[in-house]
């Protein structure tokens, strides 16, 4: 059984393209996913994201729960409203998902975790709280919408459509702030500024509406895609997933080895190390990287995780795990459909703030 | 979605084929394929004078989202192959029966009649 957003009706009425996306009925594209890309790079656009879930922990246990849960340091997490990107492991260093934690005071977070995942990372989350006996009480928040604005005139344009979130303007990157019953974060996953808003489900149809009229233009799961690419952003169940290691999938930014501290995962991480690298492709030649090609190096194969035509570049992009020793700027080839086409390696990075990296 | 131009001829896999004055035939791929593939960014086309089967790989269109091969409708020769489309494939979601990719001389000129004619192959997307 398909399950569908709140705004499931603003989609259709909007002419969407519907697909299955992890068991949601979901818009990919309203017409162009190209139009829509470049949107959020040069204005403003937006995405329902109700299918994500928003956790809440709350308990007097709270700090010591995460420290264990998350592979991040939660103890950097200490001016209310800041948020950390992470992921949760398992015991063999395998990602179960990753996850945005946001710091709420002491006793009171919250997690936003992946669509796709979120009944098995909520009988993880579960599972170890009743195996460590913690005081943490766990509230998945189905019930609330999301819905992220991006853009370089993203806050301005949801500021103007929504001003009861007019004290939303002082947030800085990565911070977020409960307003009323609605929780707004300066969030994203599309390498452009903006917020991420997680409102009660009766209202999310009104300020959809409004952000549209406010010129906001809807966009689909595809060029959720292909921004969060050409940002360098991993994609759960695609880039990684628990037979992944966070440090060969770009993620040892997001994994704290120095504090003294113990956490799921960490001792096959300390044993095994890095296997493998996580960088950029350019695809020289003229085609279309895409996951799970073969990607030939001096220093043996890789494979492409994700891969696509990046409509800022007019070329085509990947992310690839590759073998130790590639660097940057090093020349390789790409097996499609049995020919060997050129690639460079670069910097995961591509567009960031609508400027192209590369 | 518009109507199906009735001068064509469709086959299943959603190409379709104009039987030119010469003799040859022209193909692309429908309206219905264009726009079930989103936004195209590649277009690879088969070498000119490479002798192809009926149902064999002939050009691969690839969107953003996915790579789909054009099949050959026709056994026959590769007698020309549309330049403008490599350059510009967001052509063929703009007009899809006008973006041809590729032209055949087929071995068997009287073949064409056997392909769907536009109310099956409609029937045929219908029934998709």
């Amino acid at each position: 059984m398909t399950r569908e957003t709140v705004l499931n009706a603003e989609h259709r009425a909007s002419g969407a393209k519907m697909v299955d996306f992890g068991g949601w009925d979901m818009p990919l594209h309203y017409g162009s996913q190209i139009e829509e890309h470049h949107s959020v790079r040069r204005d403003a656009g937006m995405f329902d994201v109700s299918h994500m879930c928003a956790v809440d922990l709350a308990g007097a246990d709270c700090r010591a729960f995460l420290r264990r849960l998350i592979a991040n340091n939660t103890d950097k997490l200490q001016v209310p409203g800041k948020a950390l990107y992470s992921a949760m492991l398992d015991e063999s260093g395998g990602v179960v998902d990753d996850l945005i934690v946001y710091f709420l005071d002491d006793t009171h977070f919250r997690i936003v975790i992946n669509a796709g995942t979120a009944d098995k990372d909520l009988a993880w989350i579960e599972a170890r709280r009743a195996e460590w006996n913690l005081a943490v009480a766990i509230e998945a928040r189905r019930e609330l919408a999301m819905i992220a604005v991006q853009g370089p005139n993203a806050r301005a344009k949801a500021l103007a459509a929504l001003p009861e979130l007019a004290a939303a303007d002082v947030l800085k990157p990565f911070f977020a702030a409960a307003i009323g019953d609605v929780f707004i974060a300066r969030t994203g996953y599309t390498g452009e500024d903006g917020f991420e808003i997680a409102l009660p489900a009766a209202r999310a149809a009104s300020v959809w509406q409004a952000l549209a009229a406010a010129g906001v233009a809807p966009c689909g799961l595809g060029a959720r895609d292909t921004l969060r690419l050409e940002a360098g952003m991993n994609l759960y169940g695609q880039d990684m997933d628990e037979s992944v290691s966070p440090l060969d999938a770009g993620l040892a930014w997001t994994v704290d080895l120095v504090s003294p501290r113990d956490f799921v995962g960490k001792t096959a991480l300390l044993a095994h190390g890095q296997q493998k690298q996580f960088l950029g492709l350019l695809l020289e030649d003229r085609g279309v990287l895409r996951a799970h090609q073969h990607v030939y190096c001096d220093q043996g194969e890789g494979e492409i995780t994700s891969g696509s035509f990046s409509p800022t570049l007019q070329r085509s992009i990947a992310l690839a795990r590759l073998p130790l020793g590639v660097a940057v700027g090093d020349h390789v080839e790409v097996d499609i459909r049995g020919k060997r086409l050129a690639a460079r390696v670069v910097k995961p990075v591509f567009v960031r703030h609508g400027k192209p990296l590369i | 979605m518009s109507a199906l131009p009735a001068n064509l001829k469709y086959t299943k896999s959603h190409e379709w084929v104009r039987a030119e004055a010469d003799g040859s035939v022209t193909i692309g791929i429908t309206d219905h394929a264009q726009e079930a593939l989103g936004d195209l960014v590649f277009v690879e086309l088969p070498p000119v004078g490479k002798a192809i089967a009926a149902g064999e790989e002939a050009a691969v269109v690839e969107s953003v989202k996915a790579a789909a091969d054009v099949y050959a409708p026709l056994s026959g020769v590769v007698t020309a192959i549309n330049d403008a489309v490599v350059d510009a494939p967001e052509s063929v979601n703009q007009d899809a029966f006008s973006a041809w990719l590729f032209k055949l001389q087929p071995n068997d000129a009287a073949a064409v009649n056997a392909l769907l004619d536009a109310a099956a192959y409609q029937q045929a997307i219908d029934a998709e």
